[in-house]
């Protein structure tokens, strides 16, 4: 049975800002211009806002950062909070948005998240980076950096399914198709398998071109209620059903390396949505690293437990393909902001005619947008469509 | 000893038992006395039973590798004339899992399950690091 929130609140604007290296900007800066971005393609004024989720910057770290946002930004917030889940932030402010509203703190909240990762030593920053509390465990015996805990996920889901590097470089492949058809894009040349096998291992078994993009950048959307929705510039786009599910924080206690928090994220917001995943017309799976998508897409049910590296050939990832995966190039191609574009480049296809026509999912009605972050230790789904049921 | 460049743990209240165990070359985990399961990383109550009792005890230094990586890519100055490395979640008997090297074989010789014992590698007056080599050699 659908949830009483099914279709109950849309969102109504989104906004992106430039993407890549942008040496010039403070996080700071990202984040207001997301904000006004996504405001004034929802039509608002800045006054109408009055709830602000902002994400805790990771290299350039801040106290109270949303208050600080907020009135950087004139909003004058009776609903504000920093969301820190990783790459699962994005997906999980929209759901913060939605329970804010339902509860009556707030009427419009815009989510927005930035990141300076690409330019970062050449920006002053004041604070110290953050940390997970784990790495004494870690660094003591090599063990740096997130590509690490993919790459042991990977040999696991390697050992357990016969998953092999080539199949990983289908994922690689389809996502840079997409991003050829992106202006926004910052990796524009198509690549291929053989191009996948011949790019350096990194942290084997995972390759350069397994890893996702550092970048500089933002984007911000507007959630508010159905009713409010009906009144604005643009088409809403519905939130019809949403799940979380963090199942474990060390990678040393994960119960499972090849069944992650996706599983029962994505259960939960199918289920709210009374919607089956054979019923979604296009996935923005988070991918910051290949076996990332894969693993998503077989916790989300597209198709059994090890069978994704079969199930993501041929074309079905594709554009034109049954189901097109990271229409805009995802982390791997277009750029890194841990999701937030996932969630932006979702509310663009269901809109119909915000992206470039060979770019769109044709007739989409219903697309899906996974969140993932930190030590394969949290996710959040969200089911988005174009009608409120 | 003064030559040591790698990032070493920083010792603290939870964590310090576990660390001057490997000290002394016999590395004891937590067990919790209520239900009397193992647990690692450290920390004051049971993730199974929230008791705060519990006991450092010795553990075998038996167990096998649950997965493996070699790193490539240098993260850190200190490692660059040992990449490629391995990089080893290893599964106690136990129970727990902590991050390990398994030495003395190659990285791509390193294989899921394979069984492996603890040696310590003695890096400061303080630090000891529980390292891995394959069972029996």
């Amino acid at each position: 049975m659908a949830s009483r929130l099914k279709g109950k609140f849309a969102i109504v604007g989104v906004g992106e800002t430039k993407l890549g290296k942008l040496p010039d900007w403070t996080t700071l800066g990202l984040h207001l211009d997301a904000i006004k971005r996504a405001v004034e393609d929802a039509g608002l004024k800045i006054q109408d806002v009055d709830g602000l989720v902002t994400n805790q910057p990771l290299e350039d770290t801040h106290r109270s950062y949303a208050v600080r946002v907020a009135h950087a930004a004139g909003i004058n917030p009776t609903y504000a909070t920093d969301l820190a889940l990783g790459g699962a932030t994005p997906c999980a402010m929209v759901q913060h948005a939605v329970m804010a509203i339902d509860a009556g703190l707030c009427k419009t909240v815009v989510c927005v998240h930035a990141r300076k990762q690409a330019t970062r030593h050449q920006t002053p920053t004041r604070g110290q980076p953050l940390r997970d509390g784990e790495e004494d465990f870690e660094e003591p015996f090599g063990l740096y950096g997130a590509v690490v805990n993919h790459a042991m996920a990977a040999r696991r889901h390697m050992f357990e399914y016969g998953t092999k590097s080539e199949d990983l470089a289908e994922i690689a492949v389809a996502t840079r198709g997409h991003a050829c058809l992106n202006p926004a894009a910052t990796m524009r040349k198509p690549i291929t398998v053989a191009d996948h096998q011949g790019s350096r291992w990194i942290v084997e078994p995972l390759r350069l071109l397994d890893c996702c993009l550092v970048s500089d950048g933002g984007g911000a959307v507007v959630v508010t209620s159905a009713a409010r929705a009906k009144d604005l510039r643009r088409p809403a786009v519905y939130v019809l059903g949403f799940g979380q599910h963090h199942p474990h924080f060390s990678l040393l206690e994960a119960r499972s390396l090849t069944t992650l928090g996706g599983k029962v994220s994505a259960e939960r917001a199918f289920k709210m949505a009374g919607l089956r995943p054979s019923d979604m017309h296009f996935a923005e799976i988070y991918d910051c690293f290949t076996i990332t998508t894969l693993i998503t897409l077989e916790d989300y049910g597209f198709c059994k437990k090890g069978e994704g590296k079969d199930w993501v050939k041929n074309g079905r990832i594709a554009l034109g393909g049954e189901l097109p995966v990271n229409t805009h190039g995802g982390l791997l191609s277009q750029a890194h902001i841990e999701g937030m574009l996932h969630v932006t480049e979702a509310v663009r296809q269901l809109r119909w005619d915000d992206v470039e026509p060979e770019r769109q999912a044709k007739e989409c009605r219903y697309g899906v947008v996974s969140g993932h972050g930190a030590a394969l230790s949290m996710h959040a789904t969200l089911v988005l469509g174009r009608e409120p049921a | 000893m003064s030559e040591v460049v790698i990032d070493l743990p920083v010792l603290d209240p939870d964590s310090k038992p576990f660390w001057e165990s490997c000290r002394r070359h016999e590395m004891a985990l937590q067990r919790c006395a209520a239900c009397g399961q193992f647990r690692f990383p450290p920390r004051v109550t049971c993730p199974h039973c929230l008791s705060e009792e519990y006991t450092w005890t010795p553990v075998r230094g038996r167990g096998t590798v649950y997965t493996f990586v070699t790193f490539h890519h240098v993260y850190h100055k200190a490692w660059a004339d040992k990449a490629p490395y391995n990089v080893s979640m290893i599964e106690l008997e136990e129970g727990p899992r902590l991050w390990s090297n398994v030495v003395g074989i190659a990285p791509e010789e390193v294989t899921v399950g394979m069984p492996v014992e603890i040696f310590y590698e003695d890096v400061t007056d303080e630090v000891a690091l529980p390292k891995f080599r394959p069972a029996g050699r």
